[in-house]
């Protein structure tokens, strides 16, 4: 859109005001990412501006041992076992829902997806009693389940939007050269739909890593999560180690950002070529 | 596949149906295949998902306690006709399984699910359990009404005989703000008793206004994002993805600090003089909307961008060459064309604001509360569970009814921009 | 050739041994539950880094807001993972009585005469004395509030307020507030009357009113500006008075209470519980503790180990208990359920 040199004076006016208006919501998304960068860096304890002094001593904080550490180290246990299983079972769900139609099929897709809409806290209170029952409430193997199901949608979404243009014949083709099914898979489909689960998986990790009702629910304080860890750090000792810790994860969304954004050109490339 | 048929009806009918036949097997077992590739988490989903989900929503009308922790007295008291008090077996094996209760929180359990039927009954056992000798001379009933007189009241037995069976629908009627009273019926609780309408009310509040917040804000951006040469759309979208792949965590704890009364949103009023003392801006509804229109902005904005892209400028342009004013042409020629981007956002928006709770419990003051913090409230702080799987389950209801709407509307790839 | 050998077989004891050591280390891992922030942090370096040094075990701090539910969530579905877990005196009283705490076993534990009385109760193991307390800051305030009358007073004072989210701790300020006598409190209350006016006096207030959940957010919204007076634990505001902010405590109408160590029914880990237990009650713990956090150590050989200036700021000094009430343990053990479903139902309008 730009400004057209025939605009009319109201058609200007317009144009300014909009482009204002789009201005001020894009600060607004922006303003609390940034803000908060600052605070680390500040020498008191309390979170607010004007910053007094300069100092790095809550990344100190944050990366000597202790709890932020071991939340940290917990989440990152956590949420690569949950992508994992996110993604095999998504992509193998969202191979199989490309290959054919079959009776319920609608029907399977909307359970496949609900993870992503029910409330939270419904799932959270239901695993609760329901992993009590089986004695995984408190274990790294309970969190890495309840992670895997919120993070399956996105595997199956982004597989599923791969796939669309995904030629079956060239299944077909290496079939009849004499290839083995697991052999076209890892071979011929996998290489092709590989940004799809990536980006699949990217989203599942963030899930999973950003997760604090069901880790509130389901794990106790050895399996504490960095999320659970920023939730009470917000509640309770409202510090600037939590800052700290906030720019940091900014810094991790900068690279999810641009790993996704690389695998987005990738796989726009490959529909292009085929 | 018609002209194979074709080919091979000339060589006769028999390798015709032999073709038909195979074909119909080859697609029947590729079907058996895509179904067994979605097997395996549609099972995973089922087990470690829908089961859970199942459970706690039995746990709405459950009503198990006392007949778990004193199954003797629960059965017998269910034989009792409800007038004057019940006999001496009744008291005694009350006696037995109340001395009894006090192990593996038995106690705690019974004594919650009587609160609910009248709030001093917890006390009246803990005093009775006190007092209670290991045997008597006398009878129970008689043992039992000198430690507490309540013991000889017909409402103290029948409140224990309501809690007997192994279901109630007290729980549901409760997240509607309804009770059944003496003789049964459905009435309306008492006026300052009358709570959860008003939360479900609040909520749709909530959710309502931050969807039409995020529309009103995203669709001027997602339209100026689709416009724009892509060089510059693509910088600027950053800034919209940015804050999406942000920990949801860290951007509440950012607009405390924003909105706080020394943040620099104040700050910044006091400085441009448009007020002289700091305004509260946190901890209250100013806050949770603020907070949830930042969270869920990029929701709104990105299935809104991906239908943009996609409509022509040509059709707004020819209605403005045929005199159309270009605001009426924006209204008429283009809107319409972004219907299914506006619902696919505005369900989704909604749909995910229904079910907030670590922002508003964040933000948000004790007004500012949706249903999910009275199930997780519930839940942790009371274990009222009967009471947080019914409101959790009224709450799914309305969720999975807009799901259904959602999923019948819109394409699921417009939920994830790749 | 011999003497290397030698070393290699030192080496391989030595790892072995060290293996060993981790995985017992691992087996006897406790897991210890308070109500966190500047307590939690002076209970992890007084109490919690020594500790797992002295008795090689591996010690996991976690912490709550007294959501005693958790507890009897735990116990009910056998699915323990707290051992030891600091509990305000109601809820260890009620515990107690629903069979949600282990016994302790004095004798076994050995400190009784150590202790002041009131840190024996037959399910816990008291471990510091704290007081909640008007706090205010002093830069903001044209004078300093003498009482909860003045808290009320918002003409005077006008500002937001602090007071925490639960009838505990809040409804004996309104009565306070509305002219009843720190001493008659408790009877008051226990009336129906009583709590009419108390949330009536709420009432008043209710748009001046910030509720705090956490310990912490007190100090914080008053060096933020969010408040100008709140009810606040005494050690918190102590926090920030080292780090220089001018905020002020008025020990009248203060109320106080001790903390106690509970072991959970069920843990695993009773005999390391009460290992912590003692360790965490000896004079100096208590005193690295208490100089850390001006809480009142239930040792009273650690007063002795304190320097005035810090013995002073302790809610046991004899300046701060002129005015103040204890916490009535038997009318929160039988309202407290009562009084905190109404207060949630009239917060939530």
């Amino acid at each position: 859109m730009s400004l057209q040199p025939y605009a009319s004076p109201i058609e200007r006016i317009w144009f300014w005001v909009f482009r204002v208006f789009c201005g001020l919501i894009l600060v607004f998304l922006m303003i609390p990412v940034l803000v908060i960068i600052p605070l680390s860096f500040s020498d008191s304890s309390f979170l607010t501006y004007p910053i007094q002094g300069f100092s790095l001593r809550w990344y100190e904080q944050i990366f000597s041992a202790g709890p932020w550490m071991d939340s940290l180290k917990n989440s990152l246990i956590v949420a690569p076992l949950a992508t994992l299983l996110a993604m095999i079972f998504g992509t193998l769900a969202a191979v199989g829902l490309n290959r054919a139609d079959f009776p319920g099929k609608g029907l399977i897709l909307a359970l496949l997806i609900s993870p992503m809409v029910v409330p939270l806290v419904i799932v959270a209170v239901g695993m609760y009693f329901f992993f009590a029952n089986l004695g995984l409430l408190n274990s790294y193997t309970g969190l890495v389940i309840a992670h895997a199901v919120l993070g399956v949608p996105f595997v199956v979404i982004t597989v599923n939007a791969t796939l669309q243009g995904f030629d079956y014949n060239q299944m077909r083709a290496g079939a009849s050269l004499g290839a083995s099914p697991l052999r076209v898979f890892f071979t011929v489909v996998l290489p092709q739909i590989i940004p799809g689960v990536a980006s699949g998986g990217l989203f599942a990790f963030a899930t999973s890593f950003d997760e604090v009702v069901v880790a509130l629910f389901i794990a106790s304080p050895t399996e504490r999560t960095l999320p659970i860890q920023m939730f009470s750090g917000i509640r309770e000792n409202i510090s600037p180690a939590i800052a700290a810790m906030a720019t940091i994860l900014i810094l991790m969304s900068v690279v999810l950002l641009l790993v996704m954004e690389l695998l987005r050109r990738r796989s726009e490339k490959m529909r292009s070529h085929s | 596949m018609t002209s194979i048929a074709a080919t091979q009806t000339a060589a006769g009918t028999q390798p015709v149906t032999g073709l038909k036949a195979q074909l119909r097997r080859a697609e029947r077992l590729k079907k058996i295949k895509a179904m067994l590739l979605v097997a395996p988490l549609a099972l995973f989903l089922i087990i470690a998902f829908v089961l859970p989900i199942s459970s706690m929503l039995w746990r709405s009308i459950d009503n198990t306690e006392v007949s778990q922790v004193m199954p003797q007295t629960a059965t017998l008291i269910q034989q009792w006709d409800g007038s004057g008090l019940p006999d001496e077996a009744v008291f005694a094996a009350f006696a037995a399984e109340l001395r009894d209760s006090r192990s593996g929180g038995g106690l705690g359990r019974i004594g919650r699910r009587l609160n609910y039927e009248d709030p001093t009954f917890r006390s009246l056992l803990t005093r009775t359990l006190r007092g209670l000798p290991a045997s008597t001379e006398l009878s129970w009933t008689e043992e039992l009404i000198s430690i507490d007189p309540r013991w000889n009241d017909t409402a103290t037995w029948q409140a224990i005989q309501r809690t007997a069976p192994l279901t109630t629908d007290r729980y549901l009627l409760a997240s509607l703000d309804l009770e059944r009273n003496a003789e049964g019926q459905i009435v309306k609780v008492a006026e300052n008793q009358q709570l959860y309408i008003q939360v479900f009310k609040r909520t749709l509040i909530i959710a309502g206004g931050v969807t039409l917040i995020c529309l009103f804000l995203g669709f001027p951006l997602a339209y100026l994002l689709a416009t724009l040469p892509t060089s510059t759309s693509n910088l600027l979208l950053i800034c919209v993805l940015l804050p999406f792949w942000t920990s949801l965590l860290v951007r509440t704890a950012a607009w405390i600090v924003l909105l706080q009364s020394g943040g620099l949103v104040n700050a910044g009023l006091m400085w441009t003089g448009l007020i002289d003392s700091p305004i509260q801006l946190v901890f209250n509804r100013i806050g949770v909307f603020f907070a949830m229109v930042h969270v869920l902005l990029p929701f709104m904005i990105l299935p809104l961008y991906s239908v943009m892209k996609g409509v022509s400028p040509s059709y707004q342009r020819a209605a403005v060459s045929l005199g159309a004013h270009p605001f009426a042409a924006f209204w008429q020629v283009y809107v319409p064309q972004t219907l299914s981007g506006i619902a696919a956002g505005t369900i989704l928006v909604f749909i995910m604001a229904l079910g907030y709770y670590i922002t508003p419990a964040l933000v948000g003051g004790p007004s500012d509360q949706m249903v999910s913090y009275y199930v997780a409230y519930y839940t942790n702080t009371t274990n009222n569970w009967g009471m947080a799987a019914a409101l959790g389950a009224l709450l799914l209801i309305v969720t999975l009814l807009l799901y259904m709407v959602y999923h019948k509307l819109v394409n699921q790839k417009q939920l994830v921009r790749s | 050739m011999k003497l290397k050998n030698n070393t290699a077989k030192h080496l391989l004891t030595g790892g072995l041994l060290s293996a060993g050591l981790v995985l017992a280390g691992n087996a006897q891992a406790l897991t210890v539950i308070s109500f966190g922030g500047a307590s939690g942090d002076a209970m992890q370096e007084a109490y919690y880094t020594p500790f797992a040094q002295k008795a090689g075990i591996t010690l996991t701090p976690g912490d709550y807001n007294g959501e005693f539910a958790r507890i009897r969530a735990m116990v009910e579905t056998g699915n323990v993972s707290w051992d030891v877990v600091e509990v305000e005196s109601p809820e260890l009283a009620r515990g107690c009585f629903e069979g949600l705490f282990e016994p302790i076993d004095w004798e076994l534990l050995g400190i009784q005469d150590d202790l002041i009385p009131a840190a024996i109760h037959e399910c816990g193991v008291g471990t510091f004395v704290w007081s909640t307390v008007l706090a205010y800051d002093a830069d903001r305030l044209s004078r300093a509030p003498e009482s909860w009358a003045d808290f009320w007073n918002v003409e005077e004072f006008p500002g937001k307020r602090g007071l925490r989210r639960g009838a505990k701790y809040t409804l004996e300020f309104a009565l306070m507030a509305d002219g009843v006598a720190a001493d008659d409190v408790y009877d008051v209350l226990a009336t129906a009357e009583g709590v009419d006016r108390a949330f009536a006096k709420l009432d008043e207030l209710q748009p001046h009113i910030q509720w705090w959940e956490a310990g912490a957010q007190p100090p914080q919204w008053l060096v933020a500006g969010d408040v100008v007076m709140s009810s606040a634990y005494n050690g918190r505001i102590a926090a920030a008075q080292e780090e220089g902010r001018n905020l002020e405590i008025n020990w009248t109408g203060s109320l106080y209470d001790l903390d106690y160590w509970a072991i959970v029914q069920g843990s695993s880990h009773v005999e390391t519980a009460y290992d912590f237990i003692r360790f965490s009650s000896q004079p100096d713990t208590q005193a690295q503790y208490s100089s850390r956090i001006p809480y009142g150590p239930v040792n009273p050989a650690a007063i002795a180990e304190l320097s005035e200036k810090q013995a002073a700021r302790m809610p046991t000094a004899d300046a701060n208990l002129e005015g103040a009430i204890a916490v009535n343990t038997d009318f929160w053990v039988d309202y407290g359920e009562e009084l905190e479903q109404r207060f949630n139902a009239w917060a939530s309008q």
